[in-house]
């Protein structure tokens, strides 16, 4: 029998605000602890939460951007449990009238193209963090997160796969990061995903009974924990037995996921109105305001890359996938570069290095327009193929144009028949035997010959014209 | 409405209440009563009338994103039965 798996996802994102969504404290990470808070943000008697404006034009924009109706009419609930994170014994959150909702997301996963739909996306405050140290008897609580905004994303249940689930994470991580309302850390925890997983059989329209993973804090564990759970899920169904609505804890040391029964309070949050906190009109002039704030987008960039620069699909994907990189790109093609070469040097040489280095692209020392200097002496064959490796390496290294440093160091390609054809003498000259042997029909010591060639001529001949010449030469 | 004993005993988890049997039986009455006072206003005819979740009608009060200066550590944790030099402390948390 073939199974197939429901996902849906639902995704906290912290968002880039220098304050607090109810009050003026700042969201500075990694400070000292309990040193960002306020009697708003941490539940004193009296105090008036007010909305933070621009937490609000953040959860627009990320609307807009997911093809979502925001509402022009929305409200905060309050959403009532307890635990020691969270100082009012409710948190300000939104229920049934969320800011977005209706939206969709386009992600390519396996070569195949498919839109996941987007349940409503919401805003919310952060609790605060709990630290658990030792066999004591106590916990300790930091509330400098208390009260940092939050937008909760709920996708619709139209993944299928662990793969689609990672491509519609990335996806809607590039859409964040281009936005500019989340960093899209995962390992920080600005960026955390729960998921809803089901089975069922292939064909099947009814759902099966549905489980809850919490804690997935990485692109891999997202694959790896919802393969598990899938996995899981058909051998109790297998063996006979019956899938229990419930939680599950994703625990990344034994690659399974386990269940917080026992553990967990019965959900019942009491959801009211929050009268501390008027409703929120989104007035058309408004809306129409922030979406001529908004950037060009992951999906139309990298479509108009492929039109307009003729580079592959795949180029424009990964060009595409960061805003900075795809500006780099432009910058460089702007300045002159050939699109696909530059394509083909940031992919290979630019990436790898600052890989190796552990830097990102906005830090890199090369300039787009020295990439495109480079590009043009290579095209124009002042420099070869070869050459080009070091002299990139040298501006990465110097921060020098290519022109200089090609000058400076004597890097210009031979192309002089007379002067290759010296060098070509010299090297049969020198090795008869090798000569002998290839004439007799061991053909791989050509690439012998021109390595000696090279050599001679510190990679500086072209090597079209070696070959040429080489060829003649030994026939 | 009679509230139930089971429903007294839900209600009483949800606000970290432990009640003696006896007070279930007082607070269920009790409660029972309030909601029988509440249930009057359906007798309300509201239709045509749009849910109010707000009396005053004011709507879009929003704040700038610019930081002020927060409490310091010391007055803070003042207000807090137990902590620390940095940390509020509370009962271990089961994980």
């Amino acid at each position: 029998m073939k199974y197939e798996a429901v996902i849906g996802l639902e995704v906290h994102a912290q968002m880039l605000t220098d304050t607090k969504i109810f009050c003026g404290c700042s969201t500075k990470f990694g400070s000292e602890p309990n040193t960002q808070t306020c009697p708003v943000c941490i539940g004193m008697p009296g105090v008036l939460p007010v909305l933070n404006k621009k937490a609000l034009e953040f959860a627009i924009k990320t609307g807009l951007a997911t093809n979502c109706n925001i509402s022009t009419f929305s409200r905060f609930a309050r959403k009532n449990y307890f635990y020691p994170d969270l100082p009012k014994g409710y948190q300000i959150s939104q229920y049934e009238l969320p800011i977005c909702e209706h939206g969709f997301i386009e992600i390519t996963s396996e070569g195949n193209a498919k839109k996941i739909g987007i349940t409503r996306i919401h805003m919310e405050e952060d609790a605060g963090k709990n630290i658990h140290e030792g066999n004591g008897n106590y916990s300790y609580v930091d509330l400098n997160r208390a009260g940092v905004p939050l937008m909760e994303i709920v996708s619709e249940p139209d993944i299928r796969t662990p793969l689609e689930a990672v491509e519609y994470m990335k996806k809607l991580r590039t859409i964040l990061r281009y936005l500019g309302v989340c960093d899209g850390n995962m390992e920080q925890g600005s960026l955390r995903c729960d998921a809803n997983v089901s089975v069922r059989h292939k064909g099947e329209k009814e759902l099966g009974t549905k489980v809850e993973i919490k804690n997935i804090n990485s692109f891999k564990f997202v694959e790896k924990a919802l393969e598990y759970e899938i996995k899981r899920q058909i051998k109790v169904i297998e063996d006979g037995g019956r899938i229990i609505q419930e939680t599950r804890l994703w625990d990344s040391d034994k690659g399974i996921t386990e269940s917080m029964r026992g553990k967990e309070e019965a959900h019942d949050y009491r959801y009211f109105p929050e009268p501390d906190l008027v409703p929120i009109i989104i007035a058309e002039e408004w809306l129409n305001k922030i979406k001529k704030t908004l950037p060009e987008l992951p999906d139309i960039k990298r479509n108009r890359f492929i039109k307009t620069y003729g580079i592959t699909e795949s180029d424009a994907e990964l060009l595409t996938s960061e805003k900075s990189l795809a500006e780099w790109f432009e910058d460089a093609v702007t300045s002159g570069g050939n699109p696909k070469l530059v394509a083909n040097w940031i992919k290979g040489d630019l990436l790898r290095i600052l890989n190796e280095e552990n830097k990102t692209i906005e830090q890199c020392p090369i300039k787009p327009s020295q990439l495109a200097g480079m590009l043009k002496l290579l095209e124009d064959g002042t420099i070869s193929g070869k050459i080009a490796k070091t002299v990139f390496e040298d501006i990465y290294k110097t921060g020098k144009d290519a022109a200089v440093i090609v000058k400076e160091k004597g890097l210009v390609q031979i192309t002089n028949t007379d002067e290759i054809e010296k060098a070509v003498d010299e090297v049969l000259l020198k090795n008869p035997d090798e000569v002998e042997r290839y004439k007799s029909g061991d053909k791989k010591l050509l690439g012998f010959f021109v390595g000696q060639i090279m050599k001679i001529t510190r990679g500086k001949a072209n090597p079209q014209l070696v070959n040429e010449i080489l060829n003649k030469k030994l026939s | 409405m009679k509230i139930t004993k089971k429903e007294i005993e839900h209600i009483a988890t949800l606000a970290r209440l432990n009640l003696t049997e006896e007070e279930k039986e007082l607070f269920g009455s009790q409660l029972s009563s309030i909601l029988d006072y509440v249930e009057q206003l359906n007798k309300l005819d509201t239709k045509g009338i749009e849910p109010t979740s707000h009396v005053i009608s004011l709507n879009n009060v929003m704040r700038e994103d610019t930081a002020v200066s927060s409490l310091s550590v010391e007055d803070a944790l003042k207000n807090c039965p137990s902590h620390t030099e940095k940390f509020y402390r509370v009962p271990k948390i089961i994980e």
